[in-house]
């Protein structure tokens, strides 16, 4: 019953290409806004609060309350408060990408060698030069970890939406009784090939920084 | 493992005739319909997701734990496992429950099967990475004391990798309690029966939404505090002060 499944979601796939594209096309753009979005805050604040080696509680407590949220009861909170939108879900998806991303910045900053900050220091640099010089490109790897998992938790987060039609693969995997369960299968096919590739991309970029960090290795 | 039948039980919907005025403008967070329905409706959400929760980190720790053995002994294994696991991680959890539905029926196996998927993809990367990790100084010492290779295993690798094993099992088991709300798109079950109710109604019931997210956060942190206090406990060496 299972291959017979399979066969019948890679026929819906090409019978279905144009509409599939555009919910992938929907997705994408639900899940990169709120990753993009989720960068412009997450960012500057890790690396300025890793930098100055405060707000332990803050990053720590962040991490795990963004842990904690269910994303369908965010979702649902949103909806509830402000109805549904695109930009109501871009705040629910924002909530969930954030957490990652700001505390793995935080880390990779604040776990920098102190000698290291010490000795760029004594050389005459500037903190904003420490910043950018020597404790960016010294974290990059870890932060660009963060992003990942984020990217992962804002894609698969994002279908979820679906559920209150907010656009996108989720509103075909949430609609089974149209799409049936072939239909379902290869959206949920699509979301795992946006998925992979996002982690993968950002997996290289990761593994790229870790070799500029050590180009012996 | 074999799941039990779930029963259906419909949405608890306030009859708005006798009720408060907190619930007939939709208040945020009504005590008097918490205090009515902690019994009939949160209470017994709260335990099956409790038990949803504990099955699924059990059994995807046992086969994570079988699995990083493999990838640590033989290194072969170790990066097609781990591929495997980011695999079924990518998967949508409201497809994979509905894949499932024809197979396993409306019973908690429909639930546990991708919950315990979606543990292995935390649990299996941190356990072997806990294994790697161990200084290689370390393992030369203990083999300059003559410990044979299981005693290694057990005497230091093993202990010595409880703290990345533990941050791993709190990451699992707090996206376990997660995921499990959104079960109940298919499946009345746990604390997503009554988060889906309040979202299903016309106006969406804002009380009930709220007080069964919060039990599910509440219940995350809880266990996510369980978990640390445990780990101290297992590594009192670590006890700095």
């Amino acid at each position: 019953m299972l291959a017979s499944l399979f066969v019948d979601a890679f026929r819906f796939i090409p019978d279905n290409a144009h509409f599939l594209l555009q919910k992938t096309l929907e997705l994408a753009e639900l899940a990169f806004t709120a990753l993009g979005i989720a960068m412009l805050i997450a960012l500057p604040l890790g690396l300025w609060l890793g930098h100055r080696h405060r707000g332990l509680f803050v990053a720590l407590g962040v991490s795990s309350l963004g842990r904690a949220l269910p994303s369908i009861a965010l979702i649902g909170f949103f909806i509830a408060w402000l109805g549904v939108g695109f930009w109501n879900i871009q705040i629910a998806l924002v909530v969930i990408g954030l957490p990652p991303i700001l505390t793995n910045t935080y880390f990779a900053v604040e776990s920098v060698d102190a000698d290291v900050v010490e000795a760029a220091r004594g050389m005459g640099l500037t903190e904003t030069q420490i910043l950018t010089r020597v404790e960016l490109p010294l974290g990059l790897p870890l932060i660009i970890a963060g992003i990942r998992i984020a990217a992962v938790f804002v894609i698969a987060t994002s279908t979820i939406a679906g559920i209150v039609g907010g656009g996108g693969l989720g509103d075909i995997i949430a609609d089974q009784a149209t799409y049936g369960l072939a239909g379902v299968l290869a959206a949920a096919l699509c979301v795992s090939a946006v998925a992979l590739l996002a982690a993968g991309l950002l997996g290289l970029a990761q593994r790229a920084a870790y070799r500029r960090m050590a180009p012996s290795a | 493992m074999s799941g039990w039948l779930v029963g259906g039980g419909g949405p608890v919907i306030p009859s708005f005739g006798h009720a408060s005025k907190c619930l007939k403008n939709n208040g945020w967070f009504c005590t008097g319909w918490v205090h009515e329905h902690w019994g009939d409706t949160l209470q017994p959400a709260l335990v099956q997701h409790v038990k949803l929760t504990v099955i699924a980190v059990g059994i995807g720790f046992v086969i994570a734990f079988l699995l990083a053995l493999v990838g640590f002994r033989w290194h072969v294994f170790d990066g097609p496992i781990g591929a495997f696991s980011d695999v079924l991680y990518a998967l949508p959890s409201i497809a994979l429950f509905q894949l499932l539905l024809p197979v396993t029926g409306i019973t908690t196996t429909t639930i546990l099967i991708p919950l315990i998927a979606y543990t292995l993809f935390v649990l299996y990367r941190n356990i072997v990475a806990g294994l790697n990790g161990v200084p290689a100084d370390v393992l030369e010492s203990a083999r300059g004391m003559g410990l044979t290779r299981g005693q290694t295993f057990f005497r230091v690798e093993l202990p010595l990798a409880v703290p990345a094993i533990m941050g791993g099992l709190r990451v699992a088991t707090v996206a376990t309690i997660s995921i499990a709300t959104v079960a109940a798109f298919l499946i009345h079950y746990g604390l997503g029966a009554p988060i889906f109710d309040a979202l299903g109604m016309p106006d969406i019931f804002r009380t009930e939404l709220v007080a069964a997210s919060a039990l599910a956060i509440l219940l995350a942190l809880a266990a996510d505090t369980l978990l640390a206090l445990l780990q101290r406990a297992l590594t009192p060496w670590n006890r700095i002060r």
